[in-house]
């Protein structure tokens, strides 16, 4: 039998190779349940991680592993800091859809204004508005003491609600003949966030996103916040005992989070979805959960993992239509790498020993 | 009487403690038994033996004339062997009813369990509804839930931990006729506290325990509070060591500091006043859970107080946090070094950065200097003997003694002037106590003030140059430590004053 053994120190060498370890283990699970549908795994597995780069259709596919990797990357980074604290903002799709209706409310007042000065001005805004409705379970947290998880959660269903409301009613386009939607943004000069470099993929959203990495790695490593973060996470005593005020961490993780999830959504908005539509979310918000985890909490680990799970998603699309698997085997394959992320984690803190029988 | 349990020889080695040496006792039947001792001296470690939590490393037990050898919890109960603990677990969301089927093996129906629920308590006089959510209950309907869990397997001996520190004098009341009922149906229990008076009026043995010894057995209702207390510290102290103590200007100044619990298990401070001078060491006793945590929490600054309560040098500092206290100099080092002095998994320099921040300027406008950090860490393990592969170690993965030196040496070396310590050698080898003590006596000597709080009596003699006790969040006014008697101790202890024979 197996035993395992809890490590003195966790394995620094484990906390790298693990998050491999999940990608081979889901591709051979996820080669399994395509074989169980009938399709061929090499081939499935082919489609969904290699094509995307490297197959015929990588011209039309290669700029758009950027398009989708930046929103997961950016809200991925802004969930780490909270994550790494033990404070669970698990509501960055609300957020993301409060950035892109701040965002865009903003810029469709000075319509049809042709001034450099909108873009950025949405921008601000598209955070500002994550980082006011991620305020909602801070103060709840931190007055009422409530439970950031449920709050979070739930504040997504009002936010996807107010979305549809704004498409259908004060955001609609008035010259759209009645559809839903607002005006599209990419008919808007001043305001579209085009791609920079053609064949790319690559609009400010993306910029912002690496830009973000940097930003992130440097607080985190060499910042007093990114280590107040990390001892929060560790032992909530020890923080307080250092002086870390554990209300103002809550605030300011939950902040981070909105925020970027706020740019997210308006970047979105101006540059690859065009308009305020009711579907506009697509579930960046939840996948970045697991980017994040995947990422190890880390910001070069979260720029790889949401890279990789766009690829997944671009690969899981054309897996679609080559070989007719429904969409919903590529969520089952998403959620294993998951699983299996969390799974062998426990490499990490344990050693597999061979049980030898034990003597009384 | 004859006996129910006997205890002969039992020993329990932890890396570093002796928690229990050759413990013998025995438990008559029907017989209420009390287990006396401070803490630290190795009640728990027995009981839990007795419970089959822990294994001792010698000696035997017999039950009912049996050899008894429990290796879990669960073989312990079917032998007849309940225990009621200190602290609770119990799911507040589901009832009573449903609490106690989750501890049972086979659980009955759920309306056959309420019934039997019902007329157990009603038998004892614990009044209990199956059918309430835990989460309505007060603390002392809580235990009623423990004590009735405990009944309904029909024990023959029942352990309870400090069963009274949670009550109301009524509960307790209700409590002590539920037990002598328990007594007059042959049942035997053992009866864990360190209040004297309650095991007067209910105990008909006691065994002393100190350092994991027996020291001592006595009929309760025979004795004084006072000489049970004099039993229970150890009979011998040592003189204070000779040291010429100078008291300079004043340091810290402690007026009128009250501060009400949040926890229900906790303890509230009461209008404690005292001052600090330079080059004094003030010792403060004491029977732990008696406001000794609240106390170090008060005056490291994580817990804020009235804003003139506590002036170092003329500030007043009550009113903010551990880091504008750091800053001018009143330095603190919990009891709880894993988790409250030190984040765990984080390395020694993280961890020399958590406390040395301020006043050995780690940082520049919010970035960390990482190499002086390592070389501030590098410094403690240096000066103060901590035994480690490396200053890039986990917390977690240095023995007792030694992270309790690094913490020690971390707030030392950034020149305090008031050290505050909770349980200074907690938990630490000999060797490691003697250089933590001897610290703390030169810090004193540098003209600098400490504070230590600990419940080991020989080792406040040997450091302190005066001395208090701290009794249900009241502290008794400082005295010279010169010349104190282990009567006069226990005096304090309950809540007597005792004029300084020196002033």
């Amino acid at each position: 039998m197996l035993r395992l053994e809890r490590r003195i120190e966790p394995s620094r060498k484990m906390v790298s190779i693990t998050p491999l370890l999940a990608v081979v283990l889901t591709m051979l699970a996820g080669g399994l349940l395509f074989a169980l549908l009938g399709k061929n795994p090499v081939e499935a597995i082919r489609i969904i991680f290699w094509d995307p780069l490297f197959g015929q259709t990588a011209f039309y596919t290669r700029p758009q592993l950027l398009v989708k990797a930046a929103p997961l990357i950016l809200i991925a980074l802004g969930l780490s800091f909270g994550f790494r604290a033990n404070i669970f903002n698990i509501g960055a799709e609300g957020q993301y859809i409060m950035g892109a209706i701040f965002g865009g409310g903003v810029g469709l007042a000075f319509y049809p204004s042709e001034s450099i000065f909108i873009f950025p001005l949405m921008i601000l805004c598209g955070a500002l508005g994550g980082i006011l409705w991620a305020m909602i379970p801070a103060i709840l947290k931190t007055r009422f003491n409530t439970n950031e998880i449920l709050v979070s959660l739930m504040l997504v269903y009002v936010a996807e609600n107010l979305l549809a409301a704004m498409s259908l009613g004060l955001l609609r386009n008035p010259e759209g003949r009645g559809f839903p939607g607002s005006r599209n943004f990419q008919e808007w000069d001043s305001v579209f966030n085009a791609e920079i470099w053609t064949g790319t993929g690559a609009h400010y959203g993306v910029l912002t996103a690496f830009a973000a990495v940097v930003l992130c790695y440097v607080v985190l490593t060499r910042h007093l916040f990114g280590f107040h973060i990390q001892v929060s996470g560790q032992s909530a005593r020890a923080a307080k005992f250092a002086g870390v005020s554990p209300n103002w961490l809550v605030v300011a993780c939950l902040g981070i989070a909105g925020g970027f999830a706020g740019l997210a959504g308006v970047f979105e908005l101006t540059g690859p979805a065009g308009q305020i539509s009711i579907d506009f979310n697509v579930g960046y918000g939840f996948t970045a959960i697991i980017v994040a985890f995947l990422g190890r909490l880390h910001p070069v680990g979260i720029m790889l993992a949401g890279l990789l799970m766009a690829l997944t998603y671009i690969g899981g699309e054309l897996a679609q239509f080559q070989l007719g698997v429904p969409a919903a085997s590529i969520q089952v394959f998403q959620g294993m790498l998951l699983f299996f992320l969390l799974a062998v984690d426990i490499l990490v803190n344990f050693k597999i020993r061979l049980k030898t029988r034990e003597t009384a | 009487m004859t006996a129910l349990l006997s205890l002969s020889g039992l020993t329990k080695q932890y890396p570093g403690v002796l928690a229990n040496d050759h413990v013998s006792f025995e438990i008559g039947k029907g017989e209420v038994h009390a287990l006396l001792g401070e803490n630290g001296a190795g009640k728990s470690t027995l009981v839990k033996m007795i419970y089959g939590l822990v294994r001792p490393d010698e000696g035997e037990m017999k039950l009912g004339g049996e050899d008894y050898a429990p290796t879990e919890p669960r073989l312990a109960r079917r032998s007849g062997v309940a225990m009621v603990f200190q602290h609770f677990s119990l799911f507040e969301a589901l009832t009573v009813a449903e609490n106690i089927a989750l501890g049972m093996e086979n659980p009955p129906e759920k309306k056959e369990l309420s019934e039997r629920i019902s007329t157990v308590s009603a038998n004892y006089g614990l009044t209990l509804d199956p059918d309430r959510l835990i989460g309505d209950l007060s603390v002392g309907e809580r235990q009623r839930v423990e004590i009735v869990r405990c009944l309904l397997q029909d024990p023959r001996l029942l352990i309870m931990d400090e069963p009274t520190s949670v009550l109301t004098p009524q509960e307790v009341e209700v409590l002590f006729e539920t037990l002598n009922k328990l007594k007059s149906e042959g049942t035997s229990i053992l009866y864990i506290s360190h209040k004297l008076e309650e095991i007067k009026t209910l105990c008909d043995h006691a065994t002393i325990l100190r350092h994991g010894k027996v020291v001592g057995t006595c009929t309760p209702a025979e004795e004084s509070a006072k000489s049970m207390a004099e039993m229970m510290v150890g009979s011998e102290l040592k003189e204070p060591k000779a040291r010429d103590f100078q008291p300079g200007a004043v340091l810290l100044d402690v007026q009128g500091l009250s501060l009400p619990s949040k926890d229900p298990f906790g303890t509230s401070l009461r209008n404690i006043s005292f001052t600090l001078r330079e080059g004094e060491v003030l010792g403060i006793a004491g029977v732990a859970g008696n406001g000794q945590d609240e106390l170090m929490l008060a005056l490291s600054g994580e817990e804020r107080v009235q804003r003139e309560a506590i002036v170092l040098k003329g500030n007043p500092i009550g009113h903010v946090g551990p880091s504008a206290r750091r800053k001018v100099g009143l330095l603190a080092a919990p009891e709880e070094r894993l988790g409250h002095a030190a984040a765990p998994d984080m390395s020694l320099t993280e961890n020399a950065l958590l406390t040395g921040l301020l006043r050995q300027q780690l940082a520049n406008k919010g970035f960390i200097k990482w190499k002086e950090t390592e070389d501030f860490a590098k410094a403690i393990v240096e000066a103060f003997d901590v035994r480690t592969a490396g200053v890039d170690h986990a917390a977690k993965s240095l023995s007792g003694g030694n992270l309790q030196k690094f913490v020690v040496g971390r707030e030392i070396l950034q020149r305090p002037l008031v050290l505050v310590i909770n349980q200074p050698t907690w938990g630490v080898d000999a060797a490691a106590a003697a250089s933590i003590r001897e610290a703390i006596t030169d810090l004193a000597a540098k003209g600098k003030a400490v504070l230590v709080i600990s419940q080991d009596l020989d080792e406040l003699m040997e450091v302190s140059d005066t001395f208090a006790v701290l009794a249900e969040g009241r502290m008794s006014k400082p005295r010279s430590a010169k010349g104190i008697t282990i009567e006069q101790i226990g005096l304090m202890m309950g809540g007597t004053e005792v004029p300084d024979a020196a002033a």
